[in-house]
């Protein structure tokens, strides 16, 4: 099935977004080709001109190298997987905290919730 | 600029179908023309491929004026079913290829494989979804500059519109076509589209780049396109 996106953020980005998380879960590592934009497009059902932005946008954020002629890889740094877990870590978290805030909670709470929460073995 | 319309207005009878409309489309994009059903969409595409004229204003594509000719640079889905039903499957390709110069055979084969079509299908027995797939195959085989689709999706169950999207990925020519995708049903072609316009009661209402939509207003097109129309609606009425 072609994946549904959300509404509100872009869709070069949700892209991004699900390369980080095979990053993260090491199901493609450092040095690894990913599929070239066309490929991608199909796969993931968007428009060629979005894939190749978030190509650029990796590239921009040293994620990814193109070589020419051959196409885009991760690069290969090791420490990439940490730097993206860290990130997307921070991410999570921020939101967390965000919309506790905005519900009045104090930063106590938000650690009791989250330990009662975490110890009745929650959601996995 | 691949298409212009310069100030068109089209006309049947005293109702007007279109009213002082200005647009310009670019090659290698995917354009959404999205309209309420009556809005003037497939006026638009009509008047694009040359089958219908203007009542006022100008329609270029590729620099010149539109004539029954520019149909040989513009392929075209109608969102009416148009087969001859004794044919085969096979024989309306043949037709096809036999009409269109820039009909590209090998495409068909490819295309009727991925849609799951055989040869020797007769017309009369397919279904609904194959019936569309079979359009989609047809519209898709041409080398043709302009692809209008009018819309595509009308009626068909979720699988076979995963199916038309996968093909439109595979076999758009992004260096070299202009898509313009007139449609009512906004959700699933959204990832699909370079760029939108809105389009009611005739008049060209809003035009955004889908992407820049998301990032600076944090908004989806079917948000965008419910709000432009409701603005109308309320302004209609005062």
């Amino acid at each position: 099935m072609v994946k549904e996106y959300e509404a509100n953020k872009p869709i070069y980005w949700q892209i991004a977004e699900e390369i980080f998380k095979k990053i993260i879960r090491g199901e493609i590592h450092p040095g690894d080709k990913l599929p070239s934009v066309r490929e991608m497009a199909i796969q993931s059902g968007v428009n060629p001109n979005t894939v190749q932005r978030t190509y650029s946008e990796m590239e921009r954020m040293g994620i990814v190298e193109t070589k020419r002629g051959q196409g885009t890889f991760i690069v290969e740094r090791d420490e990439i997987r940490h730097e993206l877990s860290k990130r997307m870590e921070k991410e999570i978290v921020d939101e967390f905290i965000r919309n506790m805030s905005e519900l009045g909670f104090t930063k106590e709470d938000m650690i009791q919730s989250l330990q009662n929460y975490l110890k009745e073995g929650g959601e996995q | 600029m691949t298409i212009q319309l310069n100030r068109v207005s089209k006309k049947y009878g005293f109702d007007f179908s279109l009213k002082d409309v200005t647009l310009e489309f670019q090659k290698g994009k995917i354009y959404g023309l999205l309209g309420p059903n009556g809005s003037g969409k497939s006026t638009t595409l009509k008047l694009i491929s040359g089958l219908i004229f203007p009542t006022s204003g100008s329609v270029k594509v590729y620099g010149q004026p539109v004539t029954r000719k520019t149909s040989s640079i513009v392929s075209y889905l109608t969102e009416l079913d148009m087969f001859y039903d004794s044919f085969t499957v096979k024989q309306m390709i043949s037709f096809y290829e036999s009409q269109f110069p820039d009909f590209n055979m090998e495409k068909a084969k490819h295309l009727l494989k991925d849609m799951n079509l055989l040869e020797n299908s007769s017309i009369k027995k397919l279904s609904k979804g194959n019936r569309a797939r079979l359009k989609l195959v047809l519209a898709l085989s041409r080398d043709a500059k302009v692809l209008l689709l009018d819309e595509p999706f009308s009626g068909l169950d979720p699988l076979v519109r995963d199916s038309i999207v996968k093909s439109l990925l595979s076999y758009i020519d992004f260096e070299d076509q202009t898509v313009i995708i007139a449609t009512h049903e906004i959700d699933e072609l959204e990832p699909l589209l370079d760029e939108v316009m809105a389009i009611y009661q005739g008049s060209i209402i809003g035009h955004e780049n889908v992407e820049k939509l998301r990032e600076e207003q944090g908004l989806s097109v079917l948000h965008w396109f419910k709000t432009l129309v409701l603005d109308q609606e309320i302004r209609n009425r005062s």
